[in-house]
């Protein structure tokens, strides 16, 4: 079978080994306080709609914005709110959380487990039920589900892809996922699919998961809109726009276009499950699967976990560390954040916590670049990372944005490549926010 | 308590390449054709690498030092620097010349520009094109035990005298500089140094296909021209010098092209039976334009 694939990228190191094999282990008493950051999504903060001392229960809407870019909270325990306060996020902001005290009786709220029929649904009523859900792409970005599933009127969606990459290495989740909810990906699908009567439905998953593969096949056989396809096993295969290359060898059009602009949405596929149980069992997003992993992790797992629960609890939960490991990754090791502590919660974007230890982080100081041109040979979007480093480290802004700088996507192949170890992707990271700010300043 | 972790922006694991590795690669690829020299020419090569290699090394030493930069010699590029001299001078050159070019090489072209990755024209080539026009006579006096013997590619373009065979031509037994006269064990490194991933075949083979068949229009004998004097070291091992040659692929080839149609030129026009040295330091010159020119379309962009 054809492998779909786009151009250039690399091949890390899949260290998928720690747990693919890990079947998804559940770890749904947590024993600490719950915390719940008011930013697990991209768009508006949500504000909270409990107080200090409040009893909530299971599945009860604690959070949420009035603008139409958001996606509401949900308690995943029952307990007591213990306080309104700050949590670290991920990307090391500090943010509002609602802090809530286990009681372990779980006890639901009783507008839980409405079953729909999405066949006799309007286009609206399951696009707000989704909304109503907290629903955000599970792969990391933390877009809003119903706002992607609304896109203007006069794009025509020919193409639903399901991203089954999981192109990051160490990640498992989705992998498992894949193979543990195939079916509720396959109707997951279908509900989405009502909503664009013109799409086709395609699964993408790297060609390392023959099994994901055959399993999400058995389950599309008859369906005559479901296709799966293999992609080939690639970094950053998972990257919307490549992704939407491999399936389509369509382009997105940089400069703000959207993957809408050449009929397509994407969704993980875990996303897709939170949509099935939304719809289907009346569940809104309160639990995700997170890969706890690493050369220190003394067990490496795949846990199903309730938002909220704290990174340090997973990792004892995962025998602690094997060594101090000197880097703790917030997701993946080409994307993920560095954390400096495990004083944080699980929050909706949360794929992984990576432990590695100092042989895989492979981290040395810069040396000159010897103009080896390897990170232009690996870049997806073709751009020239050295010379866009140069222009950073110059703060030749006006140069970096001509030489299409601010498309970066910040897959960090270019760093991966380079034998000099320069630091490209922070450079390029930073100078994209330094120029995002100063036009903002300028408006 | 929470333990502080090191915290530094993704991707948080790189590949195992690294710059050391690469050069490493190049002083491994350059062993075979250095040792055959050894063999052919006798002692003296040796005696001349080494000199070339210990000013190279020294010289960028010197340098670091006295100016309190950090020492990199353990880059191993000044002693790829030091080799392609080597390999670049007669047998016979005076022990003072190499000391010479190694010194100008390292400091002149090299440091004065930035050090590694900022000179803009290759050091060993920049090196020997200054001790050609200053010290012609000793430049090249080519001799094989001491007797001395015109190399093939003078013997062509004066059209005397008989020339050696094509196989003796292959594997070295000629007249000619030290690292350049058998094209067989250069070859062998090169196949190495693509193997490995640290140069493509991009600027030699369309370099050496230019010659080729340029050569071959003009009614010449293109396989002589290749294999005889200094263009298999010149487009394997200095053309594809990454400070000195284009980035991108399509500039790759557009250099690869520009060397060849210069090698010929002179060759043909200017009266000089190599080349391959002013060939590749012209185009040195205009590699930041062919960069600019063949920048890559960005993923997206909309023409
Ligand atoms: S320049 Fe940006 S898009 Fe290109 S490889 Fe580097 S991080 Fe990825
Ligand atoms: S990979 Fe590194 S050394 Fe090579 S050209 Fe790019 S920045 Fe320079």
């Amino acid at each position: 079978m054809a492998r779909l694939t786009f151009k250039r990228g690399i091949h890390p190191p899949h260290g998928k080994h720690y747990t693919e094999d890990k079947p998804i282990e559940n770890y749904l008493d947590p024993k600490g306080d719950l915390v719940y950051p008011m930013v697990q999504h991209i768009g508006a903060p949500c504000e909270p709609l409990v107080k200090r001392g409040d009893r909530v229960l299971v599945g009860q809407k604690i959070a949420e914005a009035q603008a139409f870019v958001s996606a509401p909270i949900h308690s995943s325990v029952s307990g007591t709110v213990k306080a309104i306060t700050e949590s670290l996020i991920p990307n090391g902001q500090k943010v509002k959380a609602i802090v809530v005290e286990n009681d372990h009786e779980y006890e639901e709220d009783p507008s839980l487990n409405k079953a729909y029929n999405y066949k006799d649904m309007t286009r609206e009523e399951i696009i707000n039920v989704i909304k109503e859900a907290g629903i955000v792409g599970m792969g990391g970005a933390g877009f809003p589900t119903h706002i992607k599933l609304s896109p203007p009127e006069d794009k025509e969606i020919d193409h639903i892809i399901l991203n089954g990459a999981e192109c990051e290495p160490y990640l498992t989740s989705d992998y498992r996922v894949m193979l543990e909810e195939s079916e509720r990906i396959i109707e997951g699908l279908k509900i989405i699919l009502t909503l664009f009567p013109k799409a086709r439905g395609v699964i993408g998953i790297e060609d390392n998961k023959p099994e994901a593969i055959k399993i999400l096949k058995q389950h599309a056989a008859g369906q005559d809109r479901i296709d799966v396809v293999s992609l080939k096993t690639k970094y950053p295969q998972g990257a919307e726009k490549q992704l939407i290359y491999a399936v389509t060898k369509r382009e997105v059009p940089f400069k703000g276009k959207l993957p809408a602009d050449v009929g397509c949405i994407v969704h993980n596929v875990d996303t897709v499950v939170a949509v099935q149980r939304a719809i289907r069992r009346g569940r809104p997003l309160m639990r995700r699967i997170v890969t706890v992993t690493g050369g220190a992790i003394k067990e490496p797992k795949n846990f199903k976990v309730r938002i909220g629960t704290s990174y340090q609890e997973l990792i004892d939960a995962a025998g602690g560390f094997t060594e101090e490991p000197v880097k703790l990754i917030s997701g993946g090791p080409m994307m993920g954040m560095a954390l400096y502590n495990v004083d944080l919660p699980v929050v909706k974007g949360t794929s992984a916590i990576l432990a590695l230890t100092k042989k895989e982080a492979n981290d040395g100081g810069e040396l000159n670049c010897i103009r080896c041109g390897k990170c232009i040979e690996v870049c997806p979007l073709n751009l020239i990372p050295s010379e866009l480093n140069a222009l950073a480290l110059n703060k030749d802004w006006e140069g970096f944005e001509k030489l299409n700088g601010l498309e970066c996507l910040q897959c960090g192949c270019c760093s991966f490549a380079c034998p000099s170890k320069r630091h490209l992707v922070q450079s390029l990271r930073t100078a994209k926010s330094t120029i995002l700010q100063n036009r903002r300043k300028k408006k | 308590m929470s333990q502080l972790f090191k915290v530094t922006s993704s991707p948080h694991v790189k590949s195992k390449d690294s710059t050391s590795r690469i050069m490493l690669d190049v002083v491994l690829a350059l062993i075979p054709a250095g040792l055959f020299s050894i063999y052919f020419f006798g002692f003296d090569a040796l005696v001349i690498i080494l000199l070339s290699v210990i000013s190279c090394v020294g010289a960028e030493y010197v340098w670091q030092k006295l100016t309190n930069q950090p020492v990199t010699v353990k880059d191993f590029s000044a002693l790829i620097t030091g080799i392609l001299l080597a390999y670049n001078l007669p047998s016979n050159v005076p022990f003072w010349i190499p000391i010479i070019g190694g010194v100008f090489a390292i400091i002149l072209v090299k440091q004065f520009f930035g050090g590694l990755g900022q000179n803009f024209m290759n050091p060993a080539l920049a090196a020997r094109a200054v001790l050609l026009t200053s010290w012609a006579g000793h430049m090249s006096n080519f001799a094989i035990d001491g007797v001395s013997s015109a190399t093939p590619l003078t013997a062509i373009s004066l059209g005397e005298g008989a020339l050696p065979p094509l196989s003796d031509v292959f594997v070295g037994t000629i007249g000619g500089s030290l690292g350049e006269t058998s094209a067989l064990f250069l070859l062998l490194g090169a196949a190495y140094l693509m193997y490995r991933g640290v140069i493509s075949w991009r600027i030699p083979i369309t370099y050496v296909g230019t010659v080729f068949a340029l050569t071959y229009l003009f009614g010449g004998n293109g396989l002589y021209e290749i294999f005889a004097g200094g263009l298999i070291l010149g487009a394997f091992f200095m053309a594809t010098d990454y400070s000195t040659s284009p980035m991108t692929s399509k500039g790759h080839i557009l250099f690869g092209i520009g060397c060849g149609l210069l090698t010929v030129v002179i060759r043909k026009f200017a009266g000089l039976p190599e080349g391959v040295s002013y060939a590749i330091i012209l185009m040195n010159l205009a590699v930041p334009l062919i960069d600019r020119y063949t920048r890559p379309r960005t993923f997206g962009e909309v023409a």
